[in-house]
């Protein structure tokens, strides 16, 4: 299992041709107290980059953008009733949706982690 | 954001927000603080449950004085000015000649002069518009040199009454001037939580120890503009520039209640013609009203409002998350037929058409204090 991330802040955690796709803990911060998540629905279909989730904050509604293209698979349920997972634990139980990815060729864009903690670095 | 920031005025509190951490975000041309590290939710439910401090220095505290300075400043707002007694204060707005709304204010008699704290968006304009409207006679002058802050929540005037001994005794909408931390400072018994509490105006030298005093008492947190917002909306008070402009009249704003009975019948103020015909009448084709979406999901400023069939009758105006209510809230603007409360409406948010109910406001029950007669 390889955890990869993007610049607008989402992880991807793939097992075989399936991602988990999730806000990482920078954008959990930036946002701020999460009270809604707009997850995508099982079987659609989304490129990379498309807009595939909102979150919305108290103070404002946010788009996640899809970090590889594919067709969703599950989304996780848990936030309709607890959108604040996503804060207190971004990259375990606030997970947003898995992803059966089309074209695993689209990850090589993404960064590792350590890559990911030099960007937000750089944008301090 | 370095280069936009340096255009950006800072409030005399600059230098403690940076010490408690605060996030500092462009607002109406200064550097504000929008969050603390509480947040916005912890900060909301902390004025709601205790004592929040915010400062809003940015605003325009301004002073008229000069002989029947009450009578003319009625030439240009709808409220019964000339009739407010000494230390007393009263909501009011600067009207256009087309009935909109040029800004909203507060107003206070003093024993001799008029004490006015108006939005920090609109304060030069204001300025500029009594300026060439009032006469020469009268003495306008900005108070440049002091800081204001709100201290609000159902402890907040306890916790002011350990510095400003009788803070606590002084009726809703009241003014007094007190000392604290060996400052002069001119306290009002108002806010815009929909809470109990004070605006403090203190000289700007002062502006920190105070607030340190302030804070150092334990039921007091900082709290920034993201729940200043939400807690106003919360408590259906209208934000100038979004539910209110100087497009919408007092009457479809639904503010007419802050008209008085003799300016009613008497007029004589900008705009009058246009908003006392739209009283007596009901000349109006569409009001302000409160909005609860049935679900969880937030709608914002600009979603559309649509009835049953897909006309849009209308437009979001405010709209978010109340913390306290424990759901999305909004106001917008309705066509009158669809403003009763209780009606049915929808709301276009994305690609989704919620469900959503005309409603009263406020959402949450205002708790302001009102002195036994």
């Amino acid at each position: 299992m390889t955890i990869y991330y993007s610049e607008d802040h989402e992880w991807i955690s793939v097992d075989g041709n399936v991602g988990t796709v999730g806000i990482t803990n920078y954008a959990q911060n930036a946002l701020g107290d999460i009270v809604f998540v707009e997850v995508p629905e099982v079987g659609d279909d989304f490129a990379k980059g498309d807009e595939v989730a909102v979150v919305e904050s108290v103070k404002a509604a946010s788009e996640i953008y899809s970090p590889v293209g594919g067709k969703i698979t599950e989304t996780n349920g848990e936030l309709e009733d607890n959108a604040a997972l996503v804060n207190s634990s971004p990259d375990g139980d606030g997970w947003f949706f898995k992803i059966n990815i089309s074209d695993s060729g689209e990850l090589e864009g993404l960064m590792d982690a350590d890559g990911y903690k030099t960007f937000i670095a750089g944008l301090e | 954001m370095g280069a936009v920031n340096n255009d950006l005025l800072k409030t005399p509190l600059y230098s403690l927000h940076e010490e408690l951490d605060g996030k500092m975000v462009p607002f109406a041309g200064y550097l504000m603080p929008v969050q603390y590290p509480l947040g916005v939710m912890g900060e909301h439910n902390h004025t709601r449950e205790k004592a929040g401090l915010f400062d809003v220095s940015h605003m325009g505290q301004v002073v008229i004085k000069g002989n029947n300075a009450d009578k003319w400043l009625e030439t240009l707002v709808p409220g019964n000015i000339i009739d407010l007694k000494p230390n007393r204060i009263r909501y009011s707005m600067f009207t256009s000649e087309d009935g909109g709304i040029l800004d909203d204010l507060m107003i206070t008699k003093r024993e001799n002069d008029i004490f006015m704290v108006v939005n920090a968006a609109c304060k030069e304009q204001d300025i500029a518009h009594m300026r060439s409207n009032l006469p020469d006679h009268l003495e306008l002058a900005e108070l440049n040199n002091r800081a204001l802050v709100a201290l609000q929540g159902p402890m907040a005037a306890e916790v002011l009454a350990r510095f400003a001994s009788g803070a606590d005794e002084m009726d809703f909408m009241s003014y007094a001037e007190v000392e604290i931390c060996g400052a002069t400072c001119l306290i009002s018994r108002s806010g815009y939580t929909g809470e109990d509490g004070h605006e403090i105006s203190i000289p700007a030298q002062k502006a920190i120890e105070v607030c340190k005093a302030l804070l150092s008492e334990q039921e007091v947190e900082a709290i920034g503009l993201g729940a200043r917002d939400s807690l106003r909306l919360e408590a259906g008070l209208c934000l100038y520039g979004h539910d209110i402009t100087e497009d919408t009249t007092p009457v479809e704003s639904a503010l007419i209640w802050s008209i008085g009975k003799r300016r009613r019948e008497e007029g004589g103020f900008p705009g009058a013609q246009i908003i006392l015909e739209q009283i007596s009448n009901g000349t109006i084709t569409r009001k302000r009203v409160g909005i609860i979406p049935s679900g969880r999901v937030p709608a914002r400023e600009g979603t559309e409002i649509l009835d049953s069939a897909d006309n849009v009758i209308g437009v979001i105006t405010s709209g978010g998350f109340g913390p306290t209510f424990g759901g999305p809230v909004a106001m917008g603007y309705v066509d009158i037929k669809n403003s009763e409360n209780g009606t049915d409406v929808f709301l276009k948010v994305r690609k989704n058409k919620l469900e959503a109910k005309v409603s009263a406001t406020p959402f949450v029950p205002q708790r302001y204090y009102r002195k036994q007669k």
